[in-house]
């Protein structure tokens, strides 16, 4: 039998973060309509946590769990060298490339393999999702920890911190959206592999 | 009759929190097997007690708060209580007498004159709201480790807990209460408080979110029993440090 294209510890992260990833969400936003930012809220169904105190707990408690499992999965991935292996070269041309042939529909997708634009959405996620911890950090700890001094100040933190959310929440629209598109993908990330995996065009 | 009430609180505090669960939550918990909102509560309130335990942890009692210019202070400075401002109690200077009791040597009353002749410092900090908000303003008093040393307080004791006119209350920890920046305000820039920002005193902490700077401080109390808070009963995080 083939290696999983997924290990296990990156099925289960995969999961919990996906749980905390919506929980942080939709807290964050019943925290920014007790004070919004811009113009607009959140719609009152899409929040978590029913008031403010709620909403505070809710996010306050499930960072713990998103920052432990964030560790594993980096702990994990980098001490397997499985990181730098599915994410790495990600070069400009190669970038181009590949995205010409996804706008065009001429992307091939193979199991297991990211192509430059996955690899590129995949280190961006990534690293707004450090911008989330450290611009949170901030927030929750604006004298303690160095974080928001670092960033400018309190009020800049908070616009850091949405501008984030929102790089993350927009990765997970496309995310989704890849995943309509390429149904199967959701086998292997549930059990690890694909029965019957063959290239195949996108369509 | 007071178990019954402390039953009847706790109560309350869980409905609160349980309230809180909107429809998106629960269904999202369904998947989770986290069906019961008794059980959800307590592990929020649970989380709660420990992100207090971390903070206290953290706190670093030397770490001072960002000072600003007179220039950078928010004009007007936005009034913030759990009612309109129109219901800003209104308390005569003259009579008023802070009360003091718990851990302390000294008990008797201070009224405002007695304050002012303790030194008095000046700080311009940040003040920033649980809602997201913040706002600099400029507040001066008496450092409130010089107001707990000159009662003989129990410096090792666990908390200073306060009762407002307006029946607000709230609690900090010792470490807090010590920091350089933690003062008894009576001034709000160049004049003393103004009934919407607290006459006849307030709690400044900038180390703190500004619900846990009680605003019409009536009485306080040195205890090493939690005495709790208006918000923080119903779900704010007690120690709430910045």
């Amino acid at each position: 039998m083939p290696p999983a294209l997924h290990p296990l510890l990156v099925r289960v992260t995969h999961w919990v973060n996906a749980y905390a990833i919506v929980c942080m969400v939709t807290s964050g936003w019943a925290i920014y309509n007790a004070s919004p930012l811009f113009p607009f809220t959140f719609p009152a169904w899409a929040t978590l946590g029913g008031w403010l105190g709620g909403a505070i707990a809710w996010h306050l408690a499930v960072m713990w769990l998103m920052l432990g499992n964030a560790l594993v999965y980096l702990a994990g991935g980098l001490l397997s060298g499985r990181l730098r292996r599915v994410m790495l070269p990600v070069s400009p041309a190669r970038f181009a490339q590949d995205l010409k042939a996804a706008l065009t529909f001429r992307l091939d997708h193979r199991d297991g393999v990211y192509n430059a634009v996955q690899r590129l959405a995949y280190i961006t996620v990534l690293l707004l999702g450090g911008l989330a911890v450290l611009s949170g950090l901030a927030l929750w700890k604006p004298v303690t920890l160095p974080f928001a001094e670092l960033m400018g100040g309190y009020e800049v933190a908070r616009r850091i911190h949405f501008i984030a959310m929102a790089g993350i929440v927009g990765f997970v629209v496309i995310h989704l959206a890849l995943v309509a598109l390429v149904p199967r993908t959701l086998l292997s990330i549930l059990f690890g592999r694909i029965p019957d995996a063959s290239t195949e065009k996108l369509p | 009759m007071k178990e019954t009430s402390a039953l009847l609180r706790r109560f309350e505090r869980r409905h609160l929190l349980r309230s809180g669960l909107s429809l998106g939550a629960l269904t999202m918990l369904t998947g989770c097997n986290l069906q019961d909102g008794d059980s959800v509560d307590r592990v929020l309130w649970a989380m709660s007690r420990f992100n207090d335990r971390v903070q206290a942890l953290l706190f670093n009692p030397n770490r001072l708060a960002p000072t600003y210019d007179a220039s950078q202070i928010t004009r007007p400075f936005p009034f913030n209580a759990f009612y309109p401002e129109d219901d800003a109690p209104d308390i005569d200077g003259d009579t008023y007498k802070l009360e003091v009791s718990g851990r302390v040597e000294d008990k008797s009353p201070w009224p405002l004159s007695r304050l002012r002749a303790l030194p008095q410092e000046s700080q311009i900090t940040r003040h920033i709201c649980i809602e997201g908000w913040s706002a600099i303003g400029q507040w001066s008093g008496v450092p409130f480790r010089i107001f707990l040393e000159h009662i003989g307080a129990d410096l090792r004791a666990r908390y200073v807990g306060f009762k407002c006119a307006d029946r607000y209350y709230s609690s900090i920890d010792m470490a807090t209460a010590l920091h350089p920046q933690t003062i008894i305000a009576l001034d709000y820039g160049s004049a003393p408080l103004p009934p919407e920002y607290g006459f006849p005193m307030k709690l400044r902490v900038p180390t703190k979110l500004g619900f846990k700077n009680p605003k019409h401080i009536a009485a306080m109390f040195v205890t090493n029993d939690y005495p709790g808070g208006y918000w923080e009963d119903q779900g704010y995080n007690w120690f709430s440090g910045s």
